[in-house]
């Protein structure tokens, strides 16, 4: 494997809010190898996007923190990094594009002057330079009509042209890794596998590790190299696109794969995972996915399974692959007295 | 458009080439239209905002041009013809020493005008300011501005005005001040909630994702976003602080005599009120016509600023 960019280290980001304290990013470790494309998965509020946020430290404070842990960037802790070195390191080393395009340009300025200021901020150019760094730019995305759109207003332009503009804007410092965070969610099929596609050939062309947050395993067999998969707050499967949507070990990576809608079998009513994601909470013991888990038994009430380690880059966290489990029990062990009831 | 560009777009769209066409004819036809160009289209077609305009314009070339425009001047006593009604020598009549009521108006179209745009700049600025500070950092700065607005909106206008001009003295100047202080919690409520629901934009997020300090991000993408509220308010701001104006004027607390203030005008000439009605009538609906010329545009502008309302 090519060299480290990016290490999450036992990252833990809390909220501080009125009725507790809530551990949105509890102990999420993982790494980003140079020009690789990691997808990170799981439901709505397992703790994507702030787990992106806490990255650049943008996290919304107050009421979150980042309490604990390390984010190593080329061996630089930028957990703990001034607000200064943030703002060097921001769109200019790493870059971020969001959920909504239609959000994410400032409505009373030009394409081409947002473009500018993306430029002008990290590298010392001259306006014209910026200007023609930002057509080329807007042509790399492909954009029709570079030259004109750079003069447009973001109202004039489509929901993916708009997520293009924020590619190019992302793109247009060269950054080394990309954090995209559900770029495709907010628009149709068709624009999402352009914008794939688009983000595919970036990462080729100019070796950009990407970080993807997704909810769609779609958008993930079609992009990533490996997975990340969370769950409340924590990482509960970890492995490439290909391990983890062809043999699935965590119980949830499990239920999520066979929550897919298959092509050539019949099936009367989608699976689906019973329960709902638990609100991450500080006093929580036990595995966070027992009370929908179909093979818990009373040790997973008890104690928070480790991520144990089965390859290389291969972990799961769940009791099913802890040695002990199956040097003493041979095999895992199915308990009457289940919280599943 | 050049071969390049057509190729990567029909890359795009391999499959349906007379989509593509009809594509390309559409964006032809979009022209690049600025908010701002778009701003002043929508107010054009506006009637009444224009008939505004048409009000404030005139008002401001009878300030400017107003020694020129008679024989008289404001200060001028002629004790032969007091409280003449209106005729060929003094347009809209004299007052009880004499002066010339139409030289009067055309002088008090400077101060009231003068006095609406120093007490409305000074508002908006300050407010704009407390405003952005107190919505942008939040926390107990804005705890602390925001409690010193809900005082300052707690005492009635009129009243506070006269407060602060009991401290500062009766002068042309010190009502100035007193107004633009009383106008500053109004702008400054109005940028706050802005700034807080701007705040929480996307584009913000993305902008700070880029690395942009917080100096720029509130000069560059809050402040012009939140442009548009500020103008309508300054706009109908430009009529409330003629309107306080006059009413300190009238309580002999704003300019001082011989300056030809139209509500000081109102209330030298209270007396005469069945005597010469004239003296009385110009003055007021001097004051009436400039409020009503910028309550109209400040209306004009809002609808022109307001997405919702195009159609």
């Amino acid at each position: 494997m090519s060299d480290v960019i990016l290490e999450l280290n036992e990252l833990h980001t809390h909220f501080f809010t009125d009725s507790g304290e809530v551990p949105a990013v509890d102990g999420v470790s993982f790494k980003l190898h140079k020009g690789e494309v990691v997808g990170v998965v799981g439901e709505s509020g397992c703790g994507k996007s702030v787990t992106s946020l806490s990255v650049m430290q943008l996290v919304p404070n107050p009421p979150g923190r980042i309490v604990s842990g390390e984010v190593n960037f080329k061996g630089e802790n930028i957990a703990v990094a001034r607000e200064k070195r943030m703002k060097e390191i921001r769109g200019n080393e790493i870059a971020m594009i969001f959920q909504e395009p239609m959000t994410s340009l400032n409505p009373v300025y030009s394409i081409g002057n947002q473009l500018i200021e993306a430029v002008r901020m990290h590298k010392k150019v001259s306006k014209k330079e910026a200007r023609n760094k930002a057509i080329e730019m807007l042509e790399i995305v492909g954009i029709p009509r570079p030259s004109e759109v750079v003069d447009e207003f973001p109202h004039q332009l489509s929901g993916g042209m708009r997520q293009r503009v924020m590619i190019a804007m992302a793109m247009s410092c060269d950054p080394e890794v990309l954090i995209a965070d559900e770029p495709t969610t907010a628009l149709d099929v068709t624009i999402q596998a352009q914008i794939l596609d688009l983000m595919r050939n970036l990462n080729k062309e100019q070796d950009t590790a990407i970080l993807l947050i997704t909810h769609d395993l779609g958008v993930v067999a079609e992009m990533c190299d490996r997975v990340v998969v969370m769950y409340s707050g924590q990482v509960v499967e970890e492995g490439t696109v290909r391990e983890i949507l062809k043999d699935p070990k965590h119980p949830y990576t499990k239920g999520l794969i066979r929550s897919l809608p298959k092509l050539y079998e019949k099936e009367q009513k989608l699976y689906s995972i019973p329960g709902t994601v638990p609100k991450p909470s500080m006093d929580h013991v036990g595995c966070r996915f027992a009370p929908r888990c179909e093979f818990a038994w009373d040790r997973c009430v008890e104690e928070n399974p480790d991520l144990y380690e089965l390859g290389a880059e291969r972990k799961a966290r769940c009791f099913l692959y802890d040695e002990k489990e199956k040097v003493t029990e041979g095999g895992p062990q199915y308990d009457e007295a289940d919280p599943r009831g | 458009m050049n071969t390049k560009d057509d190729k990567q777009h029909s890359e795009q769209l391999v499959s349906n080439p007379a989509k593509l066409k009809q594509q390309q004819v559409e964006a032809e036809e979009m022209e690049v239209i600025s908010p701002w160009k778009d701003t002043l289209k929508q107010l054009r077609k506006n009637r009444l905002a224009i008939a505004g305009f048409i009000i404030i314009a005139f008002f401001i070339v009878v300030g400017l041009v107003a020694p020129f425009l008679t024989p008289y001047t404001f200060s001028e006593q002629d004790p032969v013809n007091r409280l003449q009604s209106p005729n060929m020598d003094h347009w809209l009549g004299t007052d009880h020493l004499g002066r010339d009521i139409f030289t009067r108006i055309a002088h008090g179209a400077r101060i009231s005008l003068m006095v609406g745009f120093f007490a409305v700049t000074g508002a908006l600025l300050f407010g704009t300011l407390f405003g952005i500070i107190a919505g942008y950092y939040g926390r107990w700065i804005d705890m602390l501005i925001s409690r010193i607005f809900d005082i300052l909106l707690a005492f009635p206008s009129i009243l506070l005005a006269i407060a602060v001009v009991a401290i500062l003295g009766a002068s042309l100047q010190n009502a100035l001040i007193a107004i633009a202080i009383i106008n500053i919690p109004i702008f400054g409520r109005l940028v706050r909630s802005k700034v807080i629901s701007l705040r929480e934009e996307e584009f913000i997020l993305a902008a700070k994702a880029q690395g942009m300090k917080s100096g720029r991000i509130l000069r560059h993408h809050i402040l012009p976003n939140s442009l548009a509220p500020i103008i309508v308010q300054g706009t109908l701001g430009f009529g409330t602080a003629i309107l306080e104006a006059a009413a300190l004027g009238f309580l002999g607390l704003g300019a001082q005599p011989p300056t030809p203030e139209w509500g000081k005008m109102l209330a030298d000439s209270r007396d005469f009120i069945q005597l010469a009605p004239w003296t009385l009538i110009f003055p007021g609906v001097s004051i009436m016509l400039v409020v009503l010329g910028f309550n109209l545009i400040g209306d004009g502008l809002r609808d022109a600023l307001d997405p919702k309302m195009k159609n």
